[in-house]
């Protein structure tokens, strides 16, 4: 065990560190997936990110929680290379956008909100367009199969529901074999069918050694699915732990009469008032 | 993810060819694309030929003020001549709306009243005041001998056709690559491509090259009907009027790539497409000869990409120039194709 691991150990002692069930794809020097410290980010007088910092685990799941505006696809998109940190220092599987940002791209699997591909491409053309971008990767057929969307492999975009348009938009992700993936809001706006088939094929993702950054709305999907989550908002970390941790440490149900769940927890911290973007 | 990595581009197509095969399919399907491409060049050539028929061989119109009948008898024997009577206080509005071209008033001597700045009114003044002197016993000291030829590729239409295909290039050229990328980027779809490990200057190229494929059927289209339908010329050599269009064509395809770089509305790629087409078709004589222009805005026009594109392409198909004789126009297109090119490299955005 490295130095650094150990030090984690100490710090987080609640989390089981799921880098150490799951074998790692690659040897590697950091066992940190994902590494960014005090990152801010404004446009003009709006401060989105406000001294961020998170450590992602490699093979975990690691969730980042938040009201609207909270900050959370302005982090997520520093930390794919979308976006240049006015501040803050980011590290992904040990490496950095400024140097080596077609290694990066070739190792992570991106989805980003509401990305609406061409129309009149069918699912295969879409998903062959994506593999053409990377060294190595899966196949077409494999990819279909992954994502459950080989009856709809000659359909057009246009024509497929909102839960398949999310499987391809996966399916994309997943095309050049991934090291990690991003996901931003994956199952906003999918039926409860969906977004079961969804965490179905994320937790196959994560059962074969991937790591996952996610950003969500729905406690419930924080529960099922990270390892860790954190809660943002105002542009910084106000509480990261297991979801479990998380709800115990709201307290006693001396406050809550039911069990409690990690929805309690969110709005404990965030309050209650309404979030306008 | 389970299972072995995979082996490396395992039946994987080079990037570049499955953008451009992307880009094809997704004009292919649409088929509001293709009657543009395809029938608007001919509708428009029809309706110029039909608008604008070879002059000379219509008689001039001439408007009578009520008085003198003798006056009438003398123009209406003429072949070359349609008489109008006109009504008092019609006579201005006749010559403003063009249906006469000069107007006889009865008087001795006779008035003409014409707008000494068109051209077809100083025409018919000459063969009114020719027919009417005549008439009173002028005697012509000789008369030549007319030798009436027409030469084929000298008429409006045959001149006409290959500036509207030209146009036709540079129109689709500029809309389908600037419309489709600022509408790729208002789905977020740029973003999603910038976010892979695909290069960006093949998602750019491959937007010009797909425009490439489709180039020889919207050269063909319009050629082949203005030869089946008017007689148009072919003077020049299919190779090099095939490349005349590929400059075009890669020069336009730039154009409209800088002109859709940072667009982020759908309302802005119009306005920005029209501000940048629209002097182009009036200045760049593809309907009318440039040198009707004033002296000082001929330097503008000049520099124009569509008028050398327009200038090359005739020079080709109607009077069968080599392409060194039209250097000059083609390396001003190409130092077009390349400045736009990377400036919309440097430009471009993703988001």
């Amino acid at each position: 065990m490295t130095i650094f691991a150990m030090i984690r150990e100490v710090s987080f002692p609640s989390v089981s560190n799921p880098a150490q069930r799951l074998q790692p794809k690659h040897t590697v020097v950091s066992d940190l997936a994902v590494r960014c410290q005090r990152l801010k980010k404004s446009y003009g007088s709006v401060v989105a990110v406000n001294g961020l910092s998170l450590d992602v685990h490699r093979g975990e799941c690691f969730g980042l929680l938040g009201p609207n505006g909270a900050g959370k696809t302005t982090t997520i998109e520093i930390l794919e290379g979308l976006l240049t940190p006015d501040e803050g220092d980011v590290e992904v599987l040990g490496l950095r956008w400024q140097r080596d940002e077609r290694e990066l791209r070739q190792r992570l699997g991106i989805q980003l909100q509401e990305t609406q591909f061409t129309d009149k491409l069918t699912v295969e053309e879409t998903i062959r367009l994506f593999r053409s971008f990377y060294d190595r990767g899966r196949t077409v057929d494999e990819l279909l199969a992954l994502v459950e969307l080989e009856s709809k492999r000659s359909s057009w975009v246009v024509k497929l529901s909102g839960g398949q348009k999310q499987r391809l938009s996966v399916a994309c992700a997943l095309v050049g074999d991934p090291d990690m993936l991003f996901l931003d809001e994956p199952s906003t706006g999918l039926d409860p069918q969906s977004r079961r088939q969804l965490w179905a094929i994320l937790q196959r993702f994560r059962a074969g050694g991937g790591t996952i950054l996610l950003t969500t709305h729905y406690m419930d999907e924080a529960e099922v699915l990270c390892d860790r989550v954190a809660v943002v908002d105002h542009g910084t970390v106000i509480a990261l732990d297991t979801p479990k941790a998380l709800i115990t440490s709201l307290g006693a149900p001396k406050t809550i009469v039911h069990e409690g769940t990690l929805e309690d927890v969110f709005m404990t911290l965030t309050g209650r008032h309404l979030r306008d973007e | 993810m389970p299972v072995a990595r995979s082996l490396p581009r395992r039946g994987a197509r080079p990037a570049l060819l499955e953008l451009t095969l992307a880009r094809l399919r997704e004009f292919v399907r649409e088929p509001e694309a293709l009657f543009w491409t395809f029938f608007f060049p001919m509708i428009m050539s029809v309706a110029m030929a039909l608008a604008f028929p070879s002059r000379g061989a219509l008689p001039v119109r001439v408007g009578l003020a009520p008085g003198d009948s003798e006056l009438r008898r003398a123009l209406a024997a003429d072949p070359g001549v349609s008489v109008r009577d006109l009504m008092p206080g019609e006579e201005l509005r006749a010559l403003r709306d063009g249906s006469v071209h000069v107007i006889v008033v009865p008087g001795t001597p006779p008035t003409y009243r014409f707008d000494p700045s068109r051209d077809e009114s100083r025409a018919a003044r000459l063969v009114v005041d020719n027919v009417l002197k005549r008439a009173a016993g002028r005697p012509d000291p000789w008369s030549a001998r007319e030798d009436a030829v027409q030469i084929a590729g000298s008429r409006y239409v045959d001149w006409l056709i290959p500036g509207i295909l030209c146009l036709g290039i540079m129109n689709n050229g500029m809309w389908s690559i600037g419309f489709m990328t600022v509408q790729a980027r208002l789905r977020r779809l740029l973003k999603r491509l910038a976010a892979s490990p695909m290069r960006k200057r093949d998602y750019l190229l491959a937007q010009i090259l797909a425009r490439l494929a489709l180039l020889a059927p919207e050269v063909a289209v319009p050629l082949v009907f203005g030869v089946l339908a008017f007689g148009m010329p072919i003077n020049g050599s299919i190779a090099d009027i095939a490349i005349v269009s590929l400059v075009g064509a890669l020069v336009f395809g730039a154009f409209g790539l800088l002109v859709g770089s940072r667009v982020r509305t759908i309302e802005g790629i119009n306005g920005l497409m029209n501000l940048s087409t629209l002097p182009m078709w009036v200045l760049s004589g593809v309907f009318f000869s440039a040198s009707n222009f004033p002296s000082f805005v001929q330097p503008v026009i000049k520099v124009l990409p569509l008028t050398a594109f327009v200038d090359a392409m005739r020079a080709v198909v109607l009077e069968g120039q080599s392409l060194g004789a039209i250097r000059v126009e083609l390396l001003m297109l190409v130092s077009w194709g390349v400045a736009c090119f990377a400036i919309a490299l440097r430009l471009f955005k993703w988001r």
